[in-house]
């Protein structure tokens, strides 16, 4: 396949950025999209000139590494897929293709096409956690999880942090990410005693950080590579609601 | 020693009469880390936050050890090359983890895992680490549950279990095929719930470049901000290593694109002992490789092996579609070779008959590189709803990769690069030969032999993390505390520093003519080639040479873009690449040395008419440990010898 790639390059978070043309030639439909990436920089390196920055890792779908917006997608046209699962064979011979950061104040431009996502940490930071100290622990078959909680529990922690929700959301709001964490911990037994100021402290920190609010544009639902559901959502502004009236 | 190449010259190599003081305990195997801990010395906890400590690496074992230093009252500062400390490569683990709760009922105990995880390291480890192992294993599901790790459970609400490869009862705790990341997300919110509370301090995008050293003993690090390019240096009172494997030296393996032995190299260089250094795990069930440009290869969790069926046709180069291959045509070799563990047979065993399969002609696939991983007859038997709730996001991860789906034709599978044995020596303690260097995870070499069993990778590094370090770095600071603290004004930290620019400037001005990736790749096919999946004289001593001499073109030709100013990710690769050439040699050289197969070290000279690894305890029951000794390709070498003293090495059999 031969493919015209339109790419955002951007220096560092104080220059400003731009699109550069590139063409790919000779780009096999099993290649994944980070690899046709991988070809063009390679040859950029032997012509002397800077490769394209783009953040990677695990290149399986599940570090939440990579990320970028695809012909105006978050990770691409494919649902349920991050941008290293994304293969060629989803594009056609001839088509152009643009490739810009995720674009969120909130997630300001490394360069090129890294940005940067502590913003997410940060409200982890906040109080995402079950406060138990190493050593603690009680037997773990003493409190049992009826399998309907523990499922629904994995289904929100199956987020990767990957902020694709954000980068598809007009407000740029990271409320599928927040509602995620929140609704893995609170609703499993062991996250009871810490459930109402977790559910405060993250959405304060959420806010603080200039993240927007959620008007259920239901962007975030269709691009979240685990396709984790906006249900969370509703959970989480229930949790908000009883948090604050106790 | 001197090692003949059959290329005909030969390497030199010192003998060191170092001797190794593993620090284990004697009495019953049982009662040995709890004697160790009641001997251990303690900090009281006012005390504890005069000691500052160094983690690097924020993978399971990175993460749980400093969230527990931190709870504990030390100033812990963390550094990681991602991100965030969430993303290291722990995440990528499917499978599940191991622990000896017997929940199951189908008499397991701590001792059986001991026993299986000893004979799955084919006798190649040290009794003491192993059962300790395997007594914490218990404790590590008691704490990740109350994390709120969410484990798979039944419909009673108790916690589910499935079985592994080179075991025969179901011992694994899993959260469907995203263990890892449900583990490491466990780890990573103790962490930060540590950073919270003031005690912890992260620098992620920073990759440690060397260690500094004060009078013999560790007291701080080297890293570069991956950002801005920046040169820091830290000063502490210990510096725990928890950087993970080094499979990355194949170029395709299953590790992220980033995972290196960069800081592990350099601790070697600084005078760590490398051990084990060519015990390579290649794990059996991977997708194979689609063309030149691959770039990573993935893993498919070996949990598949519990319903999937492996086989390749009976008949050499059968080009037919699959599902026209009728039943007595099929050859399900692994049921057939080893009846009494089929399928979950252990990786090095499953990934050497594919080998053998492929090689004789019987690999399917456009290459002929692959076997059947088939999952028809479990479909049948268990309905589609019961795979699709076992496997369901494994299947997906396949078909988006290759374009097949495993409801309609079986997976095509092959070995590759997954994991490595080898790593810096550590005694009991887990601290290497220098002193205040403790190494904890994957990057050390210490519990699982020559081979390591499904499912215990996780275990080993959340053991390490959070219930052995914590107490054993307690025991080599509390002489310490009226000690004065050194800063990074003393002069051994500008050297350092000034040691890591030179090799900064060195890559940046050699503006060759290839890429780091294109040197990259090509020693990835030499190790792959001669130093893999099995090993002999002739491919190795070849490996050398080559090794050589692409280590010096590389250095001469080498085209690195960009300053170092700057983000530059040609810049990180090229300092990892060039420690891979030096860790490649010295692969080569331990693989050469060790005449005798045993684990993932297959060496052809050295097997039965079977074709099954022949180990020689008489001649190499001990660990190969590898001193630095001023360049590369001068290594000394010492020996800690394996003492035996529960069970008795025999022929590990899995038939």
């Amino acid at each position: 396949m031969k493919l015209k790639l339109k790419i955002w390059r951007q220096k560092n978070s104080s220059s400003p950025g731009q699109f550069v043309d590139y063409t790919v030639d000779n780009i096999s439909p099993d290649m994944s999209f980070l690899e046709m990436l991988d070809v063009l920089n390679e040859r950029l390196i032997e012509e002397g000139k800077d490769p394209v920055a783009f953040d990677h890792d695990c290149r399986e779908g599940i570090c939440g590494t990579c990320g970028m917006m695809i012909n105006g997608v978050a990770h691409g046209p494919l649902p349920g897929t991050t941008t290293c699962q994304l293969h060629m064979r989803h594009f056609k011979d001839g088509d152009t293709i643009v490739i810009e950061p995720f674009r969120a104040d909130t997630f300001p431009v490394i360069k090129d096409l890294i940005v940067n996502r502590n913003a997410f940490d940060r409200i982890i930071k906040a109080g995402g956690y079950i406060s138990v100290n190493t050593g603690s622990a009680p037997e773990a078959n003493s409190t049992r999880v009826a399998k309907s909680i523990a499922d629904t529990a994995f289904e929100a922690a199956a987020c990767i942090g990957c902020g694709a929700c954000v980068a598809q959301c007009p407000n740029a709001s990271a409320s599928l990410f927040v509602a995620a964490k929140i609704a893995h911990l609170n609703i499993l037994p062991h996250g009871q005693p810490e459930r109402r100021q977790r559910t405060i402290q993250m959405i304060n920190q959420m806010i603080e950080e200039g993240f927007g609010s959620c008007s259920n544009f239901r962007e975030c639902e269709a691009v979240c590579p685990k396709e984790i559901s906006v249900d969370f959502i509703a959970f989480l502004n229930k949790e908000f609601i009883k948090s604050i009236w106790k | 020693m001197e090692i003949k190449l059959t290329t005909g010259s030969s390497l030199e190599i010192e003998e060191s009469n170092y001797k190794f003081d593993a620090r284990v305990p004697d009495g019953p195997l049982e009662k040995r880390w709890k004697n160790k801990k009641d001997q251990l010395e303690l900090i009281a906890p006012p005390n504890r936050r005069n000691f500052r400590v160094i983690v690097v690496g924020t993978g399971l074992a990175g993460a749980s050890a400093a969230a527990t230093l931190g709870q504990l009252g030390y100033r812990v500062t963390v550094f990681c090359y991602q991100d965030s400390p969430r993303r290291a490569h722990s995440i990528a683990a499917q499978g599940g983890i191991n622990a000896a709760k017997n929940y199951q009922n189908d008499n397991d105990s701590t001792w059986r895992l001991f026993y299986e995880t000893i004979k799955g390291g084919d006798y190649r480890a040290r009794e003491s680490n192993v059962y300790r192992l395997a007594e914490l294993s218990v404790n590590i599901i008691d704490q990740a549950v109350a994390q709120g790790v969410p484990f798979a459970r039944d419909y009673a609400g108790y916690l589910d279990n499935r079985s592994f490869g080179g075991v025969r009862v179901a011992r694994t705790f899993y959260a469907k095929g995203q263990t890892g990341q449900q583990l490491l997300l466990g780890a990573y919110q103790a962490l930060m719930r540590q950073v919270d509370k003031g005690n912890v301090t992260i620098y992620p995008r920073h990759e440690m470049l060397d260690v500094v050293l004060i009078d013999g003993k560790a007291r701080g690090v080297v890293v570069r901000d991956l950002v801005t390019g920046e040169i820091k240096s830290f000063a502490a009172e210990a510096v725990i290593l928890a950087t993970g494997g080094y499979s990355n030296v194949y170029y395709l393996s299953t590790n992220a694109k980033g995972s290196n032995a960069t800081a592990i190299w350099r601790a070697h260089k600084k005078g760590a002992a490398f051990a084990n250094p060519c015990f390579t795990q290649i794990h059996p069930t991977c997708i194979p490789p689609s063309g030149e440009y691959q770039s990573k290869l993935t893993l498919m969790s070996e949990s598949l092996r519990n319903d999937g069926r492996i086989w390749v046709p009976k008949k050499k180069g059968d080009k037919r579609n699959p599902k026209e291959i009728p039943e007595n045509e099929r050859d399900y070799y692994l049921e057939r070779i080893y009846p009494a563990y089929g399928n979950l047979v252990p990786r090095d065993i499953a990934s050497r008959a594919a080998k053998r399969m492929c090689d004789a002609g019987y690999g399917v696939g456009p290459n002929g590189i692959g076997v059947y991983l088939d999952f028809s007859d479990a479909i049948k038997r268990l309905g589609k709803e019961v795979i699709e709730a076992r496997y369901g996001n494994l299947f997906d991860m396949y078909e988006k990769i290759t374009g097949d789906s495993p409801w309609e034709v079986p997976m095509k599978i092959y070995p590759a690069p997954h994991y490595t044995m080898g790593g810096l020596w550590v005694d009991y303690h887990l601290m290497s030969t220098i002193p205040g260097l403790f190494v904890i995870g994957e990057a050390n070499f210490s519990d699982h032999g020559a081979n390591r069993l499904g499912a215990s990778a996780l275990m080993q590094c959340l053991a390490d993390g959070y219930f052995i370090i914590p107490n054993t770095i307690a025991d080599y600071l509390a002489p310490m505390l009226t000690e004065k603290k050194v800063d990074t004004d003393h002069p051994e930290f500008k050297k350092s520093i000034e040691n890591v620019k030179s090799t900064i400037d060195r890559l940046l001005s050699t503006k060759g003519k290839y890429s780091v990736d294109h040197y990259h790749r090509t020693l990835g096919k030499i190790m792959w080639d001669k130093c893999g999946m099995s090993r002999n004289a002739k491919g190795l001593s070849e490996a050398i040479e080559e090794i050589k001499g692409l280590r010096e073109e590389y250095w001469n030709e080498v085209k690195v873009p960009g300053d170092n100013n700057e983000l530059n990710q040609s810049l990180e690769k090229a300092m990892r690449v060039a420690d891979f050439m030096e860790l490649a040699e010295l692969m080569c050289i331990d693989a050469l040395a060790r005449e005798e197969s045993c684990g993932g070290h297959f060496r052809e000279e050295f097997a039965t008419p079977e074709g099954e690894a022949l180990r020689n305890d008489e001649k190499f029951s001990f660990v190969s440990c590898w001193f630095w000794n001023g360049e590369v390709g001068k290594w000394a070498f010492a020996k800690e010898d394996l003492v035996f003293e529960f069970v008795k090495p025999t022929v590990r059999s899995y038939k």
